[in-house]
């Protein structure tokens, strides 16, 4: 099938083109360079904004913790529904929504690509069956492997390429996308019941350390050609005075970089941005932070901007989950992976008029615009856990408005208020820098080669926004600019419409992105190895790995390593 | 037939599945009696019944694959009928209490890893869960943990040796004197000294699992709940003024409560003893509640000893596509739960349901009399590889294939880790399997509702 968008103001930061108007031309589910006029079915897209289908790269959508989270609680389900259509499947949840109106919402803001930043491997099935069940968007998910037994052995005795090989069977046999390191060494400690604190601690019973946990890993993810980098959720998450620590976890892997390219990615870096001794003198960290970042070119981060909402914390952090726990009083779900990770949920709400909370929503946006470089913060609610993803477009508003943020701003705790950096900063983003932090950084950090970006030959995965940037000045009309990313005029999924002036027009599948890393030598299943997965695994070997008939539509991405 | 490495109750399905009581044909009910007919009679005449319903009910799904569950899911919601599986007669009450508290767990690995304390709480593994102490817990190898399986076996052979001296002893009429030691015995309260991994049962009776055990309370029926509260107090360490809680000296419980407190890791299965006595989800409450107590000192988890090989499954399954794990009524277009009220055996007594489509389950067999005689009133369609007791009362039975034997699927542990179940041979021929006879029940359903409304226009 052909289709050609006319006339819609183009922001496509990959190819340099910044909001010229012009034509898009799709034929069968990817971008050409022209297409019979004719014959294509057009779209008038006449002053309209014309933007890449929008990238998560960090989104808790799918797998064991997930759907423990959507079990645990009813009541954030009974406000909020979506019916059955002719062509639309049921669905609840307003933190944490059914698998069918994951896919539905993402769509109808013009997202069309969304990763799950944590997958158990034992559980990893669990994820892949669930993701079959989210429509229309494309996903993949990164396998915890943090404190996989395996891992911690091999880099205690310094083995980096034995890790390696054992590392690429593990994202290949789970099909996963990327190395995902929660909390270091503490998750293993969690085990018993307890944490780290630093990074040169001891992890209980395996001598070794979160600083050389994260830098094996980082060289593993060098020897394997992996595209994306280590993902890091860092040691002391959500604790007073933790900005030091992800300080010093940037600083771990600074020697480790080649050329400019990135090597670590921090996530939802607002929780680890933290000053102050307690939740008392909590201030921000986001200076120090943000002045590290644009003085070094070797990070990534992403917000995790918190909303003020009820919402569901959930990260495969068990120890942060359980010290919530404790803070709120809210119930509690723990959920200990044996041999490699841990996970926790717990309810919570951010309250405007909490100090603590103000803060926290005002660090997230002092990190996004305080860091210089839009290819290196990327928009993300850290989805549950700073706020529920259908937010997005409340914060586009804020970063692209200081009048939006002066609004918020009046409504927030006096005293976090005072505190706050935000009133001194001036700067607004530009669509075109919009479209950098919500899809075409996202998909370079991500290496995916045909997301984010509207070149010939990339998926045809497109958001048509009805917003005319030659009439609408963002940052004064900055209730527009809302209204337009909620509901996108026309989402086009792999050169289909799925989704018109926020009505879900088809209920297409999305593919599962996973990698196939490829080892010149693999690693060696023998029965040794056979009689170790017997001994720290209570399922058989055979049983482990995900078939590929667990996944619907598959799309696997070939990747040679060099050990 | 002979089958290996498999626990008794594997055994008894691997060697069952092909009995006497197999159904091979599709059955329709003609003049009162079931007679055979082809498939695609059988799937028109099911998908009949359920199109027409107002409020069908789709129950069972615990015995099947993930794969089936999801199909059930869709077609409940083209019928706009309620979903329900067997959880509601069985850990239902645990489920609310968890979404009213949480609940602290982990996979069974961790367990068999790390775990120094294990507490069964009316639940009786040996009998009931066959390799579950030997696979996870008590008796197997951990990397932190070793295995008590020798010194089980050591205090099984005195325990046997004691009961035949004992049984010689009333041989020669010695009775009087035996009874009056053994009771003097009990009165002193014995300590919990073991090193390593300790064991505790809490039952109302002397089970098998019992036996095995370090420790064992006996509960008085139905105190459960009292004795949980008692063991908050004691571990908050307050004073209990009285001697005993539910029929056990405090001083048993304050040894238990010590050996919670002191342990490093402990866990704690509780099986329908504690779910469907009296006081129900609140006993699950006050055990969740214990955990949080005992997670400020030191790591504790909980665990429900689940039944069916797949419950979790269809509880997993139905919460990521409906947002809630029983009980769900898509009557309205959209997914509700409110348990008490959409729960199928709430349903059928107030005679709601006008047809019912019964999964891998046996309801009539199950379920309390008056739900079961509205049940059987409606219209009502079977799909199970037996003639069980709801086949013999419907009006459509279609055989299927054994999940596990013959056929794949997937299946959730009790600790929420999907397993890959492999087919072992192949399905009598003409059988399929749940998951395809729910697609053509789905696919005839959503056919004959287009004609309706072709008709309407």
């Amino acid at each position: 099938m052909e289709l050609l968008i006319k006339n819609g103001f183009v922001y496509d930061p990959l190819n340099g083109v910044k909001g010229e108007k012009m034509d898009i031309a799709i034929r069968d589910g990817k971008i050409v360079d022209k297409v019979n006029e004719r014959k294509a079915r057009k779209i008038d897209a006449c002053w309209m904004v014309v933007m890449a289908g929008g990238v998560d790269i960090h989104s808790h959508i799918a797998g064991s913790k997930v759907n423990a989270g959507r079990l645990l609680r009813p009541e954030d389900h009974f406000k909020d529904f979506e019916g059955k259509t002719p062509v639309t499947r049921s669905g609840v949840g307003h933190s944490i929504p059914s698998t069918f109106t994951t896919g539905y919402r993402y769509a109808r803001m013009g997202y069309t690509t969304v990763m799950d930043p944590a997958m158990p491997p034992l559980e990893a099935k669990h994820t892949h069956e669930e993701f079959n069940d989210i429509p229309i968007i494309d996903k993949a998910s990164y396998p915890l492997l943090g404190d996989w037994w395996f891992v911690l052995e091999y880099l205690k005795e310094g083995r980096i390429e034995e890790c390696a090989r054992y590392v690429a069977w593990m994202i290949t046999s789970t099909k996963g996308y990327a190395i995902k390191i929660v909390n270091p060494g503490g998750l293993e400690a969690w085990g018993f019941g307890h944490n780290v604190r630093s990074l040169d601690d001891q992890v209980p019973f395996f001598c070794v350390t979160p600083r050389e946990i994260i830098r094996g890993l980082c060289k593993v993810n060098r020897l394997l050609n992996l595209p994306h980098t280590i993902h890091v959720h860092t040691n002391n998450l959500g604790r007073p005075g933790n900005y030091l620590t992800a300080l010093e976890t940037m600083k771990s892997v600074e020697d480790l970089a080649t050329d400019d390219n990135p090597v670590i990615h921090i996530t939802h870096c607002q929780f680890c941005a933290f000053k102050g001794d307690d939740w008392r003198t909590l201030e921000s960290g986001a200076e120090e932070i943000a002045n590290y970042v644009n003085s070094h070119s070797h990070v990534t981060l992403d917000m995790g901007q918190v909303i003020f909402t009820d919402t569901t914390t959930m990260t495969a952090d068990g120890p942060f989950q359980y010290t919530l726990h404790e803070l709120s009083g809210n119930k509690w779900v723990n959920h200990d992976v044996e041999t490699e990770t841990s996970a926790g949920i717990v309810p919570f709400r951010y309250r405007r008029k909490s100090y603590a909370n103000a803060i926290q929503w005002s660090i997230g946006l002092e990190l996004a615009l305080l860091i210089e470089d839009p290819w290196r913060i990327f928009l993300t609610t850290d989805h549950p856990n700073g706020g529920p993803f259908t937010s997005y477009p409340k914060i586009i508003t804020w970063l692209m408005s200081k009048k939006a943020r002066e609004k918020a701003l009046k409504r927030i705790n006096a005293r976090a208020r005072s505190r706050s950096l935000l009133p001194s900063i001036d700067r607004e983003l530009s669509l075109y820098e919009v479209a950098v932090v919500t899809r075409a950084g996202q998909a370079k950090a991500l290496g995916l080669k045909n997301k984010g970006h509207l070149g010939v030959g990339a998926d045809a995965d497109i958001a048509i926004y009805n917003l005319n940037p030659e009439k609408t000045d963002p940052s004064r009309k900055f209730k527009a600019v809302r209204r337009a990313f909620k509901q996108a005029a026309y989402t086009i999924k792999g050169g289909k419409i799925v989704v018109k002036g926020g009505e879900v027009l088809e209920h297409v599948v999305g593919s599962t992105m996973w990698l196939d890393v490829h080892s010149s030598e693999p690693a060696r299943i023998t029965d040794e190895m056979k009689r170790r997965f017997k001994e720290y695994w209570t399922v058989e070997y055979e049983n482990y790995p995900v078939t590929e008939n667990y996944i619907e539509v598959s799309n696997p991405i070939t990747v040679k390593a060099r050990v | 037939m002979k089958v290996k490495n498999g626990c008794a109750m594997c055994e008894s399905k691997f060697s069952g599945y092909n009995d006497e009581h197999r159904v091979l044909k599709p059955l329709i009910r003609k003049n009162g009696n079931l007679v055979k007919a082809s498939m695609k009679e059988a799937v028109e005449k099911a998908a009949k019944i359920l199109a027409e319903a107002n409020y069908p009910i789709l129950y069972g799904w615990s015995s099947t694959s993930c794969e089936a569950t999801r199909v059930g899911l869709e077609l409940t919601e083209e019928v706009g009928g309620v979903i329900d599986n067997t959880a509601v007669v069985c850990h239902g009450p645990s489920l609310l209490s968890v979404q009213e508290l949480g609940i602290p767990s982990c996979t069974l690995g961790q367990i068999r890893h790390r775990a120094d304390l294990i507490i069964y709480w009316g639940s009786d593994p040996w009998s009931a869960h066959p390799r579950h102490i030997e696979r996870y817990t008590a008796f197997s190898d951990g990397r932190f943990e070793r295995s008590m399986w020798r010194g089980y076996l050591n205090k099984v052979k005195a325990l046997i040796g004691r009961k035949k001296v004992e049984s010689a002893l009333r041989r020669l009429s010695l009775k009087k004197e035996t009874e009056g030691s053994s009771a003097s015995k009990s009165k002193v309260c014995p300590t919990i000294s073991k090193v390593g991994r300790k064991l505790i049962v809490i039952d109302v009776r002397r089970t098998k699992t019992a036996e095995m055990a370090d420790y064992f309370i006996q509960v008085e029926p139905n105190k459960d709940y009292e004795l949980l509260q008692a063991f908050r107090t004691l571990i908050r360490d307050q004073e209990i003024d009285v001697d005993e809680v539910a029929g056990v000296p405090i001083e048993y419980l304050e040894e238990v409560a010590d050996a919670m407190v002191r342990c490093s890791f402990g866990a704690l299965f509780f099986g329908l003893g504690l779910t469907m006595s009296k006081g129900k989800l609140r006993n699950i409450d006050a055990a969740l509640s214990l955990m949080r107590d005992l997670n400020m000192c030191t790591k504790f988890i909980i665990m429900p000893m689940r039944g069916h090989f797949n419950v979790t499954g269809a509880n997993t399954v139905s919460t990521w596509q409906s947002g809630y794990p029983y009980a769900v009524d898509f009557s309205l277009g959209y997914p509700r739960y409110n348990p008490g009220e959409t729960t199928v055996v709430d349903i059928l007594l107030r005679k709601e349901s006008d047809a019912a489509l019964v999964v891998a389950s046996d309801p009539v067999a199950s379920f309390p009399r008056k739900a079961v005689e509205h049940l059987v009133e409606n219209p009502l369609v079977v799909i199970d590889p037996h003639m069980n007791a709801t086949a013999q009362m419907a009006d459509v039975v279609f055989p299927s294939a054994f999940v596990g034997i013959e056929a794949e699927g997937t299946a959730y542990r009790m600790d929420h880790v999907p397993l890959p179940l492999k087919r072992v041979v192949a399905a009598p021929s003409g059988v399929l399997q749940d998951e395809e006879i729910l697609w053509r029940i789905l696919s005839k359903v959503r056919k004959i509702k287009k004609t309706e409304k072709t008709e309407e226009l």
